[in-house]
């Protein structure tokens, strides 16, 4: 009922899958903290307009569907002629592109709203401290506040990259052959759902536990309090 | 609703779906969350791995991956068993595989809450005569169900959006009308809008409820 050797047969396509599963998650990640940046200063800024855009920006993407945001980019842009016809359409008509975009615009709105509230943790004090001590508001938030603030929020970070990892399934559902798309092809090649699906869930099985190793290390290496 | 073609009361009724469907997951969820946190707190060892080895591997893959694997598995385990192709029904598997996810983030919310009512609790309740049962149900349970309220009703958002994943293999909910709207009116940006509307209400709602509770189990602690 079980064959193992159809096992060893499909691993080789799964792992091409799951190359491109590791680089989306690569890629999203890195756009997300990138994008977390400016979401986490307007977050706690001054400015009421700033904040109410920042707190809509992370409601819609943590209130609505991972699944809805990919089919909103990828479906939804062939619905205005003006951007099929306009720069942006040889990007928004790539599924790869939208799946990016999409889940990057979604982790950056977690990842802001962490950092966000790492900085808002950090003690004042220790900001007029480094004031006193003549550094100025951009040294002291780099040099003081940032590094704080980035050490507190990595365990949530952490969490935010598996999520992420198992996100990048959404991209089965555009096309797209990553892992979780490439287990469904195989599935209705080989009609063998139990060996593929064992396959597939073993290779995330890899990489999450090798991220969640490697992040854990993360924190170590940077908690130079112990 | 002239903006959805006629189409908003198809969505209202995928919401519908969508909440039902979020619903019985999330009951049959709490039981898998249920027997998972008894599994890995038992004294049995190979009780205690089965349990571990459950939340492991489903926090570790996708939903997605479960969706698909308890869909195309089950239906061959079906054909396998009755001898003949067999059509699952995607509800059922819709909430097997999301209660499957759910339950393994619910054991650990548990187990982590119930570690967390300080030992000496029970051992004050089993001194004033109470039975283990008596204590457990009177004394522990009810605290470590205030330590787990927050995470739990979190949990139970991502369970309501993640009901969107079961569209892929044809349940019908709120994606897959936004879907079947978005191919008969060639509007899919104005339906996908609409069902991501839908859901922020859902969503929205869903946390409203969980502050609410949130104050009042709070109350017990005297603030």
């Amino acid at each position: 009922m079980f064959d193992f050797s159809l096992l060893w047969t499909v691993l080789p396509a799964l792992g091409k899958g799951a190359l491109l599963t590791l680089k989306l998650t690569a890629l999203i990640i890195l756009l997300g903290s990138v994008l977390a940046f400016p979401v986490a200063l307007c977050r706690n800024a001054q400015s009421r307009t700033l904040r109410l855009a920042a707190n809509t920006y992370v409601m819609f993407f943590r209130g609505t569907p991972s699944l809805v945001q990919v089919f909103l980019l990828y479906y939804g842009a062939s619905q205005f002629q003006t951007i099929q016809h306009s720069i942006l359409w040889p990007v928004l008509r790539d599924p790869f592109w939208c799946v990016l975009i999409a889940l990057g615009l979604n982790s950056a709105s977690y990842t802001g709203k962490t950092l966000a509230a790492a900085l808002a943790a950090v003690p004042r004090s220790l900001r007029e401290a480094a004031f006193s001590l003549g550094l100025s508001r951009a040294q002291a938030f780099w040099t003081v506040e940032l590094p704080l603030a980035v050490r507190a929020a990595l365990p949530a970070f952490g969490n935010e990259v598996i999520l992420t990892c198992k996100a990048t399934s959404l991209a089965s559902t555009v096309t797209l052959l990553d892992l979780t798309g490439t287990a469904r092809l195989l599935t209705s090649e080989t009609y063998a759902p139990y060996e593929v699906f064992l396959g597939a869930g073993l290779v995330y099985l890899a990489i999450n536990y090798s991220l969640m190793f490697a992040m854990r290390r993360l924190e170590v290496l940077l908690d130079h309090s112990r | 609703m002239d903006m959805l073609h006629g189409f908003g009361g198809q969505l209202l009724l995928g919401a519908i779906s969508t909440v039902e469907l979020a619903a019985a997951s999330l009951v049959v969820g709490t039981f898998f969350g249920a027997l998972g946190c008894w599994m890995q707190l038992s004294g049995s060892r190979v009780m205690r791995g089965i349990g571990y080895l459950y939340a492991a591997v489903i926090r570790g893959v996708p939903d997605l991956l479960v969706v698909f694997a308890i869909y195309f598995g089950g239906s061959l385990t079906l054909a396998t068993l009755t001898g003949r192709y067999v059509e699952i029904n995607t509800f059922i598997a819709g909430v097997v595989a999301l209660a499957l996810s759910f339950g393994a983030y619910a054991a650990e919310i548990a187990r982590g809450a119930l570690l967390s009512v300080p030992q000496s609790q029970r051992e004050a309740a089993r001194s004033l005569g109470l039975t283990r049962a008596q204590a457990l149900w009177t004394v522990v349970l009810p605290q470590a169900a205030r330590i787990a309220l927050a995470p739990f009703g979190n949990q139970s958002i991502v369970l309501l959006k993640q009901t969107s994943i079961v569209s892929i293999v044809g349940a019908d909910e709120l994606m897959r009308k936004a879907a079947e709207a978005s191919g008969a009116t060639r509007e899919p940006f104005t339906m996908y809008l609409a069902a991501a509307c839908i859901y922020l209400v859902l969503t929205g709602l869903a946390t409203l409820c969980l502050e609410w509770s949130e104050r009042r189990a709070s109350r017990a602690f005297g603030n």
